[in-house]
Protein backbone atom coordinates (compact mmCIF):
# COMPACT_ATOMS: atom_id res chain seq x y z
CA UNK A 1 0.00 0.00 0.00
CA UNK A 2 2.31 2.16 1.18
CA UNK A 3 5.08 1.26 -1.68
CA UNK A 4 1.88 1.65 -3.90
CA UNK A 5 1.44 5.34 -2.96
CA UNK A 6 5.10 6.16 -3.35
CA UNK A 7 5.11 4.73 -6.57
CA UNK A 8 1.98 6.82 -8.01
CA UNK A 9 3.69 9.99 -6.28
CA UNK A 10 7.03 9.41 -7.96
CA UNK A 11 4.83 9.57 -11.53
CA UNK A 12 2.61 12.21 -10.56
CA UNK A 13 6.31 13.98 -9.88
CA UNK A 14 8.09 13.39 -13.36
CA UNK A 15 4.34 13.24 -15.15
CA UNK A 16 4.81 16.85 -16.70
CA UNK A 17 8.64 16.14 -17.51
CA UNK A 18 7.21 13.11 -19.54
CA UNK A 19 3.92 14.89 -20.93
CA UNK A 20 6.61 18.01 -22.35
CA UNK A 21 9.29 15.24 -23.46
CA UNK A 22 8.14 14.76 -26.92
CA UNK A 23 7.11 17.91 -27.50
CA UNK A 24 10.40 19.27 -26.59
CA UNK A 25 12.37 17.00 -28.02
CA UNK A 26 10.49 17.20 -31.46
CA UNK A 27 11.62 21.31 -31.20
CA UNK A 28 14.84 21.01 -30.34
CA UNK A 29 15.75 18.19 -33.07
CA UNK A 30 13.36 19.81 -35.89
CA UNK A 31 15.38 23.19 -35.51
CA UNK A 32 18.53 22.04 -33.88
CA UNK A 33 19.28 20.03 -36.71
CA UNK A 34 18.80 21.95 -39.58
CA UNK A 35 20.44 25.25 -38.13
CA UNK A 36 23.80 22.73 -37.29
CA UNK A 37 23.43 21.30 -40.74
CA UNK A 38 22.87 25.45 -42.25
CA UNK A 39 26.06 26.23 -40.03
CA UNK A 40 27.45 22.98 -42.24
CA UNK A 41 26.24 24.25 -45.70
CA UNK A 42 26.90 27.69 -45.29
CA UNK A 43 30.58 27.44 -44.17
CA UNK A 44 32.27 24.34 -46.20
CA UNK A 45 32.74 23.32 -49.71
CA UNK A 46 31.35 20.02 -51.33
CA UNK A 47 34.79 17.91 -50.02
CA UNK A 48 33.57 19.38 -46.11
CA UNK A 49 35.90 21.50 -46.18
CA UNK A 50 36.04 24.94 -44.12
CA UNK A 51 35.02 27.57 -46.74
CA UNK A 52 34.04 31.06 -46.60
CA UNK A 53 32.70 31.24 -50.51
CA UNK A 54 29.69 31.36 -49.49
CA UNK A 55 30.39 34.61 -47.37
CA UNK A 56 32.31 36.36 -50.16
CA UNK A 57 29.43 35.84 -52.59
CA UNK A 58 26.72 36.94 -50.45
CA UNK A 59 29.02 39.73 -49.76
CA UNK A 60 30.67 40.89 -52.57
CA UNK A 61 29.45 39.44 -55.93
CA UNK A 62 27.78 41.04 -58.36
CA UNK A 63 25.36 38.27 -59.03
CA UNK A 64 24.44 38.27 -55.04
CA UNK A 65 21.12 40.67 -53.84
CA UNK A 66 22.23 40.65 -50.20
CA UNK A 67 22.94 44.43 -50.00
CA UNK A 68 19.90 45.45 -51.63
CA UNK A 69 17.40 42.82 -50.02
CA UNK A 70 18.71 43.90 -46.76
CA UNK A 71 17.54 47.77 -47.65
CA UNK A 72 14.47 46.88 -48.84
CA UNK A 73 13.17 44.39 -45.92
CA UNK A 74 14.58 47.31 -43.35
CA UNK A 75 12.97 50.11 -46.09
CA UNK A 76 9.81 48.02 -45.92
CA UNK A 77 9.61 47.62 -42.63
CA UNK A 78 10.21 50.60 -41.34
CA UNK A 79 7.70 52.00 -43.48
CA UNK A 80 4.80 49.23 -42.76
CA UNK A 81 5.08 49.12 -39.21
CA UNK A 82 4.84 52.90 -37.53
CA UNK A 83 1.45 52.90 -40.05
CA UNK A 84 0.61 49.66 -38.64
CA UNK A 85 0.60 50.88 -35.24
CA UNK A 86 -1.07 54.13 -35.61
CA UNK A 87 -3.86 52.41 -37.54
CA UNK A 88 -4.32 49.84 -34.97
CA UNK A 89 -4.18 52.39 -32.20
CA UNK A 90 -6.97 54.21 -33.81
CA UNK A 91 -9.01 50.73 -34.34
CA UNK A 92 -8.22 49.98 -30.77
CA UNK A 93 -9.41 53.45 -29.33
CA UNK A 94 -12.78 52.92 -31.90
CA UNK A 95 -13.76 49.88 -30.82
CA UNK A 96 -13.25 51.06 -26.95
CA UNK A 97 -16.37 53.07 -27.27
CA UNK A 98 -19.76 51.74 -27.00
CA UNK A 99 -21.75 51.30 -30.41
CA UNK A 100 -24.20 49.37 -32.08
CA UNK A 101 -22.80 46.99 -33.97
CA UNK A 102 -19.06 47.04 -32.18
CA UNK A 103 -18.89 43.32 -32.84
CA UNK A 104 -19.78 43.31 -35.69
CA UNK A 105 -16.67 45.90 -36.38
CA UNK A 106 -14.30 43.94 -34.48
CA UNK A 107 -14.84 40.63 -36.68
CA UNK A 108 -14.43 42.57 -39.87
CA UNK A 109 -11.49 43.87 -38.60
CA UNK A 110 -9.81 40.75 -37.34
CA UNK A 111 -10.99 38.73 -40.55
CA UNK A 112 -7.29 39.47 -41.80
CA UNK A 113 -5.54 38.09 -39.40
CA UNK A 114 -6.10 33.99 -40.77
CA UNK A 115 -5.56 35.47 -44.48
CA UNK A 116 -2.04 34.38 -46.06
CA UNK A 117 0.52 36.52 -47.42
CA UNK A 118 0.00 35.27 -50.61
CA UNK A 119 -3.49 35.87 -50.64
CA UNK A 120 -3.31 39.14 -49.33
CA UNK A 121 -0.92 40.14 -52.18
CA UNK A 122 -3.50 38.39 -55.20
CA UNK A 123 -6.33 40.28 -53.46
CA UNK A 124 -4.26 43.76 -53.92
CA UNK A 125 -3.15 42.77 -57.18
CA UNK A 126 -6.84 42.66 -57.90
CA UNK A 127 -7.44 46.21 -56.65
CA UNK A 128 -4.13 47.77 -58.33
CA UNK A 129 -3.73 45.75 -62.19
CA UNK A 130 -4.06 48.26 -64.75
CA UNK A 131 -7.45 46.29 -65.40
CA UNK A 132 -7.78 46.05 -61.31
CA UNK A 133 -10.77 48.01 -59.05
CA UNK A 134 -8.92 51.53 -58.73
CA UNK A 135 -7.42 52.00 -62.47
CA UNK A 136 -11.60 51.21 -63.89
CA UNK A 137 -13.65 52.87 -60.99
CA UNK A 138 -10.83 56.38 -61.54
CA UNK A 139 -11.25 56.11 -65.42
CA UNK A 140 -15.05 55.77 -65.10
CA UNK A 141 -15.28 58.54 -62.77
CA UNK A 142 -13.30 60.91 -65.26
CA UNK A 143 -9.99 61.35 -62.60
CA UNK A 144 -7.27 59.42 -64.75
CA UNK A 145 -7.28 58.87 -68.79
CA UNK A 146 -4.71 56.43 -68.59
CA UNK A 147 -4.97 53.21 -65.91
CA UNK A 148 -1.86 54.02 -63.37
CA UNK A 149 0.96 50.97 -63.55
CA UNK A 150 1.65 49.67 -60.49
CA UNK A 151 3.47 46.52 -61.44
CA UNK A 152 6.92 45.47 -63.27
CA UNK A 153 10.16 46.30 -63.15
CA UNK A 154 10.21 49.89 -64.50
CA UNK A 155 7.04 50.94 -61.72
CA UNK A 156 9.23 49.85 -58.85
CA UNK A 157 8.33 52.73 -56.45
CA UNK A 158 4.90 51.89 -57.66
CA UNK A 159 5.19 48.01 -56.15
CA UNK A 160 6.67 48.95 -52.82
CA UNK A 161 3.72 51.03 -52.54
CA UNK A 162 1.72 48.21 -53.46
CA UNK A 163 3.53 45.82 -51.30
CA UNK A 164 2.96 48.44 -48.55
CA UNK A 165 -0.66 48.27 -49.27
CA UNK A 166 -1.27 44.96 -49.50
CA UNK A 167 0.92 44.43 -45.78
CA UNK A 168 -0.90 47.22 -43.88
CA UNK A 169 -4.71 46.00 -44.95
CA UNK A 170 -3.36 42.43 -43.96
CA UNK A 171 -0.81 42.47 -40.88
CA UNK A 172 -2.65 45.14 -39.13
CA UNK A 173 -5.02 43.61 -37.36
CA UNK A 174 -2.18 41.27 -35.46
CA UNK A 175 -0.97 44.64 -34.41
CA UNK A 176 -4.48 45.48 -33.21
CA UNK A 177 -5.11 42.48 -31.33
CA UNK A 178 -2.37 43.10 -29.05
CA UNK A 179 -3.06 46.44 -28.11
CA UNK A 180 -6.94 46.40 -28.42
CA UNK A 181 -6.34 43.32 -25.77
CA UNK A 182 -3.25 45.91 -23.62
CA UNK A 183 -6.48 48.34 -23.91
CA UNK A 184 -8.97 46.21 -22.40
CA UNK A 185 -6.92 45.43 -19.53
CA UNK A 186 -6.72 49.21 -18.54
CA UNK A 187 -8.51 49.48 -15.27
CA UNK A 188 -11.67 51.68 -15.67
CA UNK A 189 -11.29 53.03 -12.34
CA UNK A 190 -8.17 55.09 -13.46
CA UNK A 191 -9.90 56.53 -16.27
CA UNK A 192 -13.06 57.47 -13.76
CA UNK A 193 -10.62 58.69 -11.42
CA UNK A 194 -9.32 61.07 -14.17
CA UNK A 195 -12.56 62.33 -14.95
CA UNK A 196 -13.89 63.12 -11.52
CA UNK A 197 -10.33 65.23 -11.83
CA UNK A 198 -11.73 67.10 -15.19
CA UNK A 199 -9.68 65.61 -17.59
CA UNK A 200 -10.79 65.88 -21.23
CA UNK A 201 -9.93 62.91 -23.28
CA UNK A 202 -6.71 64.32 -24.65
CA UNK A 203 -5.40 64.54 -21.22
CA UNK A 204 -7.22 61.08 -20.47
CA UNK A 205 -5.48 59.84 -23.61
CA UNK A 206 -2.02 61.25 -22.83
CA UNK A 207 -1.72 61.34 -19.58
CA UNK A 208 -3.30 57.44 -18.76
CA UNK A 209 -4.10 55.32 -21.66
CA UNK A 210 -1.06 55.82 -23.69
CA UNK A 211 1.60 55.33 -21.15
CA UNK A 212 -0.19 51.88 -20.02
CA UNK A 213 -0.50 50.83 -23.57
CA UNK A 214 3.06 51.20 -23.83
CA UNK A 215 4.00 47.60 -22.74
CA UNK A 216 1.40 46.46 -25.83
CA UNK A 217 2.80 48.97 -28.31
CA UNK A 218 6.19 47.75 -27.35
CA UNK A 219 5.12 44.23 -27.83
CA UNK A 220 3.32 44.52 -30.85
CA UNK A 221 6.65 46.59 -32.60
CA UNK A 222 9.16 43.36 -31.24
CA UNK A 223 6.56 40.78 -33.13
CA UNK A 224 5.91 42.84 -35.99
CA UNK A 225 9.43 43.67 -36.67
CA UNK A 226 10.42 39.71 -36.36
CA UNK A 227 7.76 38.39 -38.83
CA UNK A 228 9.48 41.61 -40.88
CA UNK A 229 12.44 39.75 -41.89
CA UNK A 230 10.43 37.04 -42.47
CA UNK A 231 8.38 38.33 -45.14
CA UNK A 232 8.26 36.37 -48.75
CA UNK A 233 4.74 35.49 -49.92
CA UNK A 234 3.73 38.91 -50.65
CA UNK A 235 6.64 40.21 -52.44
CA UNK A 236 6.95 37.49 -54.67
CA UNK A 237 3.09 37.75 -55.31
CA UNK A 238 3.84 41.48 -56.05
CA UNK A 239 7.19 42.42 -57.36
CA UNK A 240 8.75 39.06 -57.78
CA UNK A 241 12.54 39.56 -57.65
CA UNK A 242 12.18 43.57 -58.46
CA UNK A 243 12.28 44.09 -54.79
CA UNK A 244 14.72 41.83 -53.22
CA UNK A 245 14.28 40.77 -49.38
CA UNK A 246 16.24 38.50 -47.31
CA UNK A 247 13.57 35.27 -47.45
CA UNK A 248 12.88 35.84 -51.25
CA UNK A 249 16.66 35.95 -51.53
CA UNK A 250 17.12 32.93 -49.76
CA UNK A 251 14.39 31.14 -51.89
CA UNK A 252 15.87 32.37 -55.24
CA UNK A 253 19.11 31.61 -54.57
CA UNK A 254 17.87 27.48 -53.05
CA UNK A 255 15.51 26.97 -55.82
CA UNK A 256 16.84 29.13 -58.44
CA UNK A 257 20.63 28.58 -58.18
CA UNK A 258 20.85 25.61 -56.18
CA UNK A 259 23.29 27.86 -54.16
CA UNK A 260 22.58 25.67 -51.05
CA UNK A 261 25.19 27.18 -49.16
CA UNK A 262 24.36 30.83 -50.09
CA UNK A 263 21.14 30.06 -49.17
CA UNK A 264 21.52 28.40 -45.65
CA UNK A 265 23.55 31.43 -44.73
CA UNK A 266 20.50 33.57 -45.70
CA UNK A 267 18.77 31.60 -43.22
CA UNK A 268 21.16 31.51 -40.75
CA UNK A 269 20.97 35.62 -41.01
CA UNK A 270 17.61 35.67 -40.70
CA UNK A 271 17.32 33.43 -37.73
CA UNK A 272 20.27 35.31 -35.99
CA UNK A 273 18.45 38.73 -36.50
CA UNK A 274 15.43 37.64 -34.83
CA UNK A 275 17.23 35.78 -32.29
CA UNK A 276 18.81 39.37 -31.44
CA UNK A 277 15.26 40.73 -31.54
CA UNK A 278 13.29 37.83 -29.45
CA UNK A 279 16.30 38.12 -26.57
CA UNK A 280 15.84 41.87 -26.07
CA UNK A 281 11.96 40.74 -26.02
CA UNK A 282 12.05 38.11 -23.58
CA UNK A 283 14.72 40.49 -21.30
CA UNK A 284 12.30 43.20 -21.18
CA UNK A 285 9.14 41.38 -20.12
CA UNK A 286 10.39 38.23 -18.61
CA UNK A 287 9.80 39.83 -15.18
CA UNK A 288 6.37 41.10 -16.12
CA UNK A 289 5.36 37.74 -17.96
CA UNK A 290 6.78 35.92 -14.48
CA UNK A 291 5.00 37.89 -12.13
CA UNK A 292 1.63 37.52 -14.34
CA UNK A 293 1.93 33.61 -13.87
CA UNK A 294 2.74 33.56 -10.13
CA UNK A 295 -0.38 35.54 -10.12
CA UNK B 1 -17.60 58.55 -25.47
CA UNK B 2 -19.41 61.94 -24.75
CA UNK B 3 -23.04 61.33 -23.00
CA UNK B 4 -25.72 63.42 -24.92
CA UNK B 5 -25.05 67.10 -23.60
CA UNK B 6 -27.84 69.27 -23.44
CA UNK B 7 -26.23 72.43 -23.89
CA UNK B 8 -24.52 71.06 -27.45
CA UNK B 9 -26.71 68.37 -29.38
CA UNK B 10 -25.29 69.68 -32.41
CA UNK B 11 -22.12 68.95 -31.21
CA UNK B 12 -23.13 65.76 -30.43
CA UNK B 13 -24.92 64.60 -33.17
CA UNK B 14 -21.52 65.80 -35.34
CA UNK B 15 -19.40 63.62 -33.08
CA UNK B 16 -21.69 60.56 -33.70
CA UNK B 17 -21.95 61.31 -37.54
CA UNK B 18 -18.21 61.37 -38.00
CA UNK B 19 -17.31 58.47 -35.04
CA UNK B 20 -19.81 56.37 -37.14
CA UNK B 21 -18.13 57.48 -40.67
CA UNK B 22 -14.89 56.20 -39.55
CA UNK B 23 -16.21 52.66 -38.14
CA UNK B 24 -17.89 52.78 -41.75
CA UNK B 25 -14.79 53.81 -43.43
CA UNK B 26 -12.27 51.30 -41.00
CA UNK B 27 -14.82 48.04 -42.36
CA UNK B 28 -14.77 49.08 -46.34
CA UNK B 29 -11.06 49.30 -45.96
CA UNK B 30 -10.95 45.54 -44.57
CA UNK B 31 -14.22 44.32 -46.83
CA UNK B 32 -13.85 45.79 -50.02
CA UNK B 33 -10.44 44.42 -51.14
CA UNK B 34 -12.02 40.78 -50.11
CA UNK B 35 -15.25 41.72 -52.41
CA UNK B 36 -13.17 42.96 -54.84
CA UNK B 37 -11.63 39.87 -55.73
CA UNK B 38 -14.18 37.22 -54.76
CA UNK B 39 -16.40 39.47 -57.29
CA UNK B 40 -13.44 39.51 -60.33
CA UNK B 41 -12.75 35.73 -59.62
CA UNK B 42 -16.15 34.47 -60.41
CA UNK B 43 -15.94 37.97 -63.68
CA UNK B 44 -16.63 36.87 -67.14
CA UNK B 45 -13.12 37.82 -68.85
CA UNK B 46 -14.95 40.32 -71.09
CA UNK B 47 -16.18 42.26 -68.08
CA UNK B 48 -12.83 42.06 -66.58
CA UNK B 49 -10.83 43.14 -69.72
CA UNK B 50 -13.42 46.07 -69.79
CA UNK B 51 -12.50 49.19 -68.45
CA UNK B 52 -16.33 50.75 -68.27
CA UNK B 53 -16.98 47.57 -65.92
CA UNK B 54 -16.06 48.64 -62.55
CA UNK B 55 -18.16 46.02 -61.20
CA UNK B 56 -18.56 43.00 -62.76
CA UNK B 57 -22.18 41.75 -63.99
CA UNK B 58 -21.81 38.33 -65.53
CA UNK B 59 -20.25 35.76 -63.81
CA UNK B 60 -18.64 32.22 -64.52
CA UNK B 61 -17.33 29.25 -62.99
CA UNK B 62 -14.50 29.06 -65.72
CA UNK B 63 -11.63 31.08 -63.86
CA UNK B 64 -12.20 28.59 -61.24
CA UNK B 65 -12.47 25.59 -63.49
CA UNK B 66 -9.34 26.53 -65.16
CA UNK B 67 -7.70 26.63 -62.42
CA UNK B 68 -8.21 23.66 -61.36
CA UNK B 69 -7.32 22.45 -64.29
CA UNK B 70 -3.70 23.44 -64.46
CA UNK B 71 -3.03 21.61 -61.17
CA UNK B 72 -4.64 23.52 -58.12
CA UNK B 73 -7.20 21.17 -57.91
CA UNK B 74 -4.21 18.05 -57.03
CA UNK B 75 -2.67 21.37 -55.11
CA UNK B 76 -5.50 21.72 -53.08
CA UNK B 77 -6.11 18.25 -51.84
CA UNK B 78 -1.96 18.20 -50.86
CA UNK B 79 -2.80 21.23 -48.27
CA UNK B 80 -5.44 19.79 -47.21
CA UNK B 81 -3.76 16.60 -46.75
CA UNK B 82 -0.83 18.47 -44.90
CA UNK B 83 -2.85 20.71 -42.77
CA UNK B 84 -4.76 17.80 -41.43
CA UNK B 85 -1.76 15.79 -40.82
CA UNK B 86 0.04 18.61 -39.01
CA UNK B 87 -3.23 19.29 -37.14
CA UNK B 88 -2.59 15.63 -35.91
CA UNK B 89 1.35 15.56 -35.44
CA UNK B 90 1.19 18.93 -33.41
CA UNK B 91 -2.14 18.16 -30.78
CA UNK B 92 -0.59 14.60 -30.29
CA UNK B 93 2.69 16.35 -29.16
CA UNK B 94 1.43 19.31 -27.88
CA UNK B 95 -1.98 18.66 -26.30
CA UNK B 96 -0.06 16.70 -22.63
CA UNK B 97 2.65 19.40 -22.85
CA UNK B 98 -0.39 22.05 -23.03
CA UNK B 99 -2.06 19.89 -20.21
CA UNK B 100 1.32 19.55 -17.88
CA UNK B 101 1.73 23.52 -18.21
CA UNK B 102 -1.74 23.94 -17.10
CA UNK B 103 -1.91 21.55 -13.90
CA UNK B 104 1.57 20.67 -13.05
CA UNK B 105 3.35 22.49 -10.83
CA UNK B 106 7.16 21.43 -11.43
CA UNK B 107 10.60 22.84 -11.09
CA UNK B 108 11.99 24.51 -14.05
CA UNK B 109 8.56 25.20 -15.30
CA UNK B 110 8.50 28.84 -15.64
CA UNK B 111 11.86 28.22 -18.04
CA UNK B 112 10.46 25.79 -20.20
CA UNK B 113 7.43 28.09 -20.70
CA UNK B 114 9.70 31.24 -21.50
CA UNK B 115 11.77 28.63 -23.71
CA UNK B 116 8.78 27.70 -25.86
CA UNK B 117 7.34 31.21 -26.44
CA UNK B 118 10.82 31.87 -27.49
CA UNK B 119 10.63 29.04 -30.30
CA UNK B 120 6.99 30.14 -31.18
CA UNK B 121 9.27 33.70 -31.94
CA UNK B 122 11.65 32.09 -33.85
CA UNK B 123 11.27 32.28 -37.84
CA UNK B 124 10.92 28.55 -38.52
CA UNK B 125 11.03 29.49 -42.22
CA UNK B 126 14.50 29.06 -42.21
CA UNK B 127 14.93 25.46 -40.55
CA UNK B 128 13.00 24.65 -44.73
CA UNK B 129 16.61 24.85 -46.59
CA UNK B 130 18.47 22.81 -44.07
CA UNK B 131 15.71 20.64 -44.16
CA UNK B 132 16.10 19.91 -47.61
CA UNK B 133 19.58 17.84 -47.35
CA UNK B 134 18.33 15.78 -44.34
CA UNK B 135 14.94 14.74 -46.31
CA UNK B 136 16.78 14.19 -49.49
CA UNK B 137 18.62 11.46 -47.38
CA UNK B 138 15.51 10.06 -45.97
CA UNK B 139 13.51 10.18 -48.96
CA UNK B 140 11.36 12.63 -47.44
CA UNK B 141 12.12 15.42 -49.68
CA UNK B 142 9.02 16.53 -52.33
CA UNK B 143 6.60 14.42 -50.16
CA UNK B 144 3.53 16.10 -48.11
CA UNK B 145 4.66 14.19 -44.97
CA UNK B 146 8.25 16.41 -44.82
CA UNK B 147 5.66 19.46 -45.33
CA UNK B 148 3.86 18.54 -42.50
CA UNK B 149 6.77 17.84 -40.45
CA UNK B 150 7.93 21.17 -40.93
CA UNK B 151 5.09 22.70 -40.48
CA UNK B 152 4.25 20.93 -37.39
CA UNK B 153 7.44 22.29 -35.97
CA UNK B 154 6.18 25.70 -36.96
CA UNK B 155 2.40 25.01 -34.90
CA UNK B 156 3.52 23.01 -31.90
CA UNK B 157 4.55 25.79 -29.97
CA UNK B 158 1.61 27.62 -30.59
CA UNK B 159 -0.44 24.08 -29.80
CA UNK B 160 1.48 24.20 -26.38
CA UNK B 161 0.69 27.90 -25.47
CA UNK B 162 -3.15 27.75 -26.63
CA UNK B 163 -3.97 24.06 -25.22
CA UNK B 164 -2.45 25.21 -22.14
CA UNK B 165 -4.54 28.14 -21.91
CA UNK B 166 -7.42 26.48 -22.62
CA UNK B 167 -7.10 23.83 -19.68
CA UNK B 168 -6.02 26.60 -17.13
CA UNK B 169 -9.72 28.15 -18.21
CA UNK B 170 -11.44 24.29 -16.89
CA UNK B 171 -12.26 25.10 -13.24
CA UNK B 172 -9.94 22.89 -10.62
CA UNK B 173 -13.36 21.99 -8.41
CA UNK B 174 -14.51 20.32 -11.51
CA UNK B 175 -11.96 17.91 -11.73
CA UNK B 176 -11.13 17.84 -8.04
CA UNK B 177 -15.28 16.67 -8.15
CA UNK B 178 -14.12 13.62 -10.10
CA UNK B 179 -11.26 13.15 -8.06
CA UNK B 180 -13.48 13.05 -4.90
CA UNK B 181 -15.81 10.54 -6.66
CA UNK B 182 -12.72 8.14 -6.74
CA UNK B 183 -11.64 8.73 -10.44
CA UNK B 184 -7.74 8.63 -11.27
CA UNK B 185 -6.17 11.50 -13.48
CA UNK B 186 -6.73 10.06 -16.41
CA UNK B 187 -10.24 9.26 -16.21
CA UNK B 188 -10.69 12.54 -14.58
CA UNK B 189 -9.06 14.18 -17.90
CA UNK B 190 -10.81 11.83 -20.44
CA UNK B 191 -14.46 12.84 -18.94
CA UNK B 192 -14.26 15.98 -16.90
CA UNK B 193 -11.16 18.65 -18.51
CA UNK B 194 -11.14 17.15 -21.93
CA UNK B 195 -14.81 17.57 -22.74
CA UNK B 196 -15.26 20.83 -21.15
CA UNK B 197 -12.35 21.76 -23.15
CA UNK B 198 -13.49 20.67 -26.27
CA UNK B 199 -14.99 23.98 -28.48
CA UNK B 200 -11.69 25.68 -27.34
CA UNK B 201 -9.68 23.04 -28.34
CA UNK B 202 -11.87 22.82 -31.86
CA UNK B 203 -11.11 26.41 -32.18
CA UNK B 204 -7.50 25.90 -32.31
CA UNK B 205 -7.38 22.75 -34.38
CA UNK B 206 -8.80 25.01 -36.61
CA UNK B 207 -6.44 27.66 -36.60
CA UNK B 208 -3.52 25.20 -36.68
CA UNK B 209 -4.66 23.85 -40.00
CA UNK B 210 -4.76 27.45 -41.52
CA UNK B 211 -1.47 28.14 -40.23
CA UNK B 212 -0.67 25.44 -42.54
CA UNK B 213 -2.61 26.15 -45.41
CA UNK B 214 -1.37 29.59 -45.69
CA UNK B 215 2.59 28.74 -45.07
CA UNK B 216 4.38 29.05 -48.60
CA UNK B 217 8.14 29.28 -47.63
CA UNK B 218 8.83 25.61 -46.25
CA UNK B 219 6.08 24.34 -48.49
CA UNK B 220 7.69 25.60 -52.15
CA UNK B 221 11.48 24.77 -50.94
CA UNK B 222 10.50 21.49 -49.72
CA UNK B 223 8.45 20.08 -52.65
CA UNK B 224 8.61 20.29 -56.50
CA UNK B 225 5.75 18.07 -57.83
CA UNK B 226 3.58 17.50 -54.78
CA UNK B 227 2.76 20.99 -54.42
CA UNK B 228 0.92 22.62 -51.66
CA UNK B 229 -1.92 25.54 -52.59
CA UNK B 230 0.26 28.83 -51.93
CA UNK B 231 3.62 26.93 -53.43
CA UNK B 232 1.87 25.90 -56.88
CA UNK B 233 0.56 29.64 -56.62
CA UNK B 234 4.04 31.22 -56.39
CA UNK B 235 5.63 28.79 -58.81
CA UNK B 236 2.76 28.13 -61.74
CA UNK B 237 0.36 30.20 -61.09
CA UNK B 238 1.62 33.45 -61.62
CA UNK B 239 2.46 33.02 -65.33
CA UNK B 240 -1.63 32.40 -65.53
CA UNK B 241 -4.19 35.43 -67.07
CA UNK B 242 -5.02 37.60 -64.14
CA UNK B 243 -8.69 36.37 -63.70
CA UNK B 244 -6.96 32.92 -62.82
CA UNK B 245 -4.82 34.73 -59.58
CA UNK B 246 -8.44 36.39 -58.38
CA UNK B 247 -9.84 32.86 -58.24
CA UNK B 248 -6.57 31.47 -57.07
CA UNK B 249 -6.84 33.99 -54.26
CA UNK B 250 -10.62 33.27 -53.65
CA UNK B 251 -9.75 29.77 -53.16
CA UNK B 252 -7.15 30.69 -50.46
CA UNK B 253 -8.99 32.89 -48.42
CA UNK B 254 -12.60 30.54 -48.69
CA UNK B 255 -11.19 28.25 -45.34
CA UNK B 256 -9.78 31.24 -43.53
CA UNK B 257 -13.36 33.01 -44.25
CA UNK B 258 -15.26 30.15 -42.78
CA UNK B 259 -13.02 29.63 -39.86
CA UNK B 260 -13.13 33.39 -38.99
CA UNK B 261 -16.99 33.02 -38.98
CA UNK B 262 -17.09 30.25 -37.12
CA UNK B 263 -14.36 30.63 -34.59
CA UNK B 264 -14.66 34.41 -34.22
CA UNK B 265 -15.08 34.31 -30.20
CA UNK B 266 -11.73 32.64 -30.08
CA UNK B 267 -9.80 34.95 -32.39
CA UNK B 268 -8.41 37.78 -30.63
CA UNK B 269 -8.03 35.66 -27.08
CA UNK B 270 -6.11 32.98 -29.03
CA UNK B 271 -3.74 35.79 -30.61
CA UNK B 272 -3.78 37.39 -27.55
CA UNK B 273 -2.18 34.46 -25.47
CA UNK B 274 -0.14 33.27 -28.36
CA UNK B 275 1.82 36.71 -29.13
CA UNK B 276 2.24 37.33 -25.19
Amino acid sequence: MSNNTRKYSLVEKYLPYILIAPALSYLLFFIGYPLTQGVLLAFTDQNGHFTLQHVYYLLYSPSSNFWPALEDTLALAAVIIPIQVMLALGFSLMLSANFKGKDMALYILIIPLTISDVAGGLIWYSMLASNGFFNKLFMTLGIINQPIQFFGWQFRPMEFIAIVLAEVWRATALVFVIIFAGLQMISKEYIEAAEVFGAGTWTKLRHIIFPMLKPSVQTALLIRTLFAFQVFGVVMVLAGRDIPVLAGEAYYEQTILYHYGVAALYALIIAAISIVIGYIYIKMFKAQYLREVSM
Amino acid sequence: MPGPGESAPIRYYLFKIVFAGIVILSCTWILLPIIISILYAFSTPQDFYNPKEVIPLHFTLSNIQKLLALGAARATMNSIIVAIMTVIFSFILGLPAGYAFARFAFKGKDSLKLLIIGLRMFPMLVIAIPLVTLYIRLGLNDTLLGVALAHTTMALPFVILITSSIFVSVPVELEEAGYVFGLDRKQTFFRITLPLSLPGLTAAAIFTFIMSWNEVFMAAVLTLTNRTLPAFILTSAMAAPDIIKFAASFIMILPALIFVFIARKYLVSMWGITVK
